[in-house]
């Protein structure tokens, strides 16, 4: 469904991916990890079109994404949730949500969408009115991911979803993630919580210093040794 | 005295009314692009010369000949948003908010001495039938002209706000404002909204210069003055919140004529200017923003 192939991608002169590949395919739970600063966020942006690389290919569904705009590629179905959840705190939960289904594709199943959201999320519904900006932590990453819902994505970019949450918001979180993902949707998981994130995905890429090292199933590469002593302690 | 008194601040809150259009106009594309452009006050310029001219030679009365004076500012907008503008979509905000002040100053120059070339340097003021026209109520006139100043800044307010609120395309443009990277993961076209805020900006400053030309009057070097008092009243009233720099306008019109009033009309602007400072100082989100979140 989605396959990055060599990419290479520069803050000014910097250099922060170096030849990244990934391929992740339809149905798929794939996570992302490494530790603070390895590039994670920057692949993510790369793929969604924040940040233009200045090498290497991506393709979705084998479309081109290289110098597609952002709202295109949106349009094409992905959907990302950007670290710390992005949410507009001063637009209500609903008007947060209507805006996740902008693209036309999408707005079409406007009110499907908020339902299956809701169903999901139940406290949603019940803060609808509310302004995002009176949520608490956990809420608002149920909002950002309820509103990249809205878009109907095929694919579904998810950036640090456990950051900053309470260990029990933590749980809910990867369980709702899984549930989504069972439900058909595809899911490409980007964390720092290490554990948790390969127990859940049913692949993982691991990056380190912007090079991806390590590729292999979730608990395949949890019982790693460098792993468990890189991350797991 | 108490008459003079009132009677001042009827004419502070009808000339701040106009601070508060165009304020408003300049805050709307400050708010959502980043564009501090200072040639807003030339724009304002142009509207007064346009809504001038369609009266003076096609006979069209200046508030029927609004649309058409917005539709001519639109279209100066879209030139000057595709030839300038854009270019500095991409910058970091701080370099955005220096080039297009830059732009903006270059392009104040501009205006103004095409203005004077092609119009004089003469004050052009619309006289209709109805300009002197006026009710008294408890010995304060009312001119009616001027109050048709206030009905039409509030009508374009409001519906601002409506087309901000109701509309997907003005939520489009308030989650823009607050997170732009965030708005576009949404699919929303960041291009689209920046050229719609920047042109919504142009006609505001297009309807307020068509409603300074009636009620007072027009001249080319008009416009750094109006550029001076809608930042003025943007700051004061904090970015983000067009009610509130509405308000804001208001407020600064009351000041200036309660100023003039007691201290007389050399001191008009200073009391204004030091509300402005304190502001700054001591509520720097203005006085109806809010802190950032």
């Amino acid at each position: 469904m989605l396959k990055v192939e060599a990419l290479n991608t520069y803050y000014n002169d910097l250099q922060a991916l170096w030849g990244i590949s990934m391929e992740i395919n339809a149905g798929e739970l794939v996570a992302l990890v490494g530790p603070n600063g390895a590039g994670k966020t920057t692949a993510l942006k790369t793929i969604v079109g924040l940040l233009k690389p200045a090498s290497g290919n991506i393709t979705f569904n084998g479309e081109k994404l290289i110098n597609e705009t952002v709202h295109k590629i949106v349009e094409l179905g992905i959907s990302q949730v950007p670290e710390g959840g992005g949410i507009f705190t001063g637009l209500s939960v609903l008007e947060n949500l209507e805006l996740g289904a902008f693209v036309p594709g999408a707005r079409k199943f406007k009110d499907e969408s908020l339902k299956w959201v809701y169903e999901i999320f139940p406290r949603l519904e019940e803060r609808k009115d509310q302004q995002a900006g009176t949520l608490s932590g956990g809420e608002r990453q149920m909002l950002a991911i309820g509103r990249a819902l809205m878009s109907k994505p095929k694919l579904l970019l998810l950036d640090e979803p456990s950051f900053g949450l309470a260990p029990i918001m933590v749980q809910h979180m990867f369980e709702v993630i899984g549930e989504i993902n069972k439900q058909g949707l595809t899911v490409l998981l980007v964390e720092q919580n290490v554990h948790a994130a390969l127990d859940l995905a049913q692949r993982a890429y691991v990056i380190e210093n912007g090079r991806i090292v390590g590729e292999g199933k979730g608990d395949t590469l949890l019982s790693f040794e460098s792993i468990r002593s890189a991350y797991l302690g | 005295m108490l008459e003079a008194f009132v009677q001042n601040l009827v004419f502070g809150i009808l000339l701040g009314a106009l601070y508060g259009l165009a304020a408003v106009g300049i805050a709307m594309v400050f708010g959502v692009t980043k564009f501090l452009n200072v040639a807003h006050g030339e724009l304002l310029m142009l509207g007064g010369y346009a809504c001038f001219w369609l009266f003076n030679l096609f006979d069209l009365d200046p508030f029927l000949s609004l649309p058409l004076t917005i539709f001519f500012l639109l279209v100066i907008g879209t030139v000057l948003y595709k030839l300038f503008f854009v270019r500095m979509v991409k910058l970091p905000q701080e370099e955005k908010i220096k080039n297009t002040m830059l732009v903006g100053f270059g392009l104040s120059l501009i205006l103004q001495n095409v203005a004077l070339m092609l119009w004089t340097a003469d004050d052009r003021g619309i006289t209709t039938s109805y300009s002197s026209a006026a009710f008294s109520l408890l010995g304060v006139r009312f001119p009616y002209v001027r109050l048709a100043g206030l009905f039409i800044s509030l009508v374009c307010l409001f519906s601002l706000q409506l087309f901000l609120r109701r509309t997907y395309t003005g939520k489009a443009i308030r989650a823009t404002v607050e997170n732009w990277e965030a708005a576009s993961l949404m699919g929303i076209d960041i291009h689209k909204v920046y050229l719609l805020s920047f042109l919504l900006g142009t006609a505001l400053a297009g309807a307020a210069g068509a409603l300074v030309s009636v009620t007072f009057s027009v001249d080319p070097s008009m416009g750094m003055h109006w550029t001076l008092k809608a930042l003025i009243v943007m700051v004061l009233g904090g970015v983000g919140n067009f009610m509130g720099t509405f308000v804001a306008g208001i407020l600064l019109g009351v000041t200036e004529s309660t100023t003039a009033f007691f201290m007389g009309g050399n001191y008009r602007e200073v009391v204004g200017l030091i509300l402005f400072l304190l502001v700054l100082v001591f509520r720097p989100q203005g006085l109806f923003g809010q802190k950032e979140r």
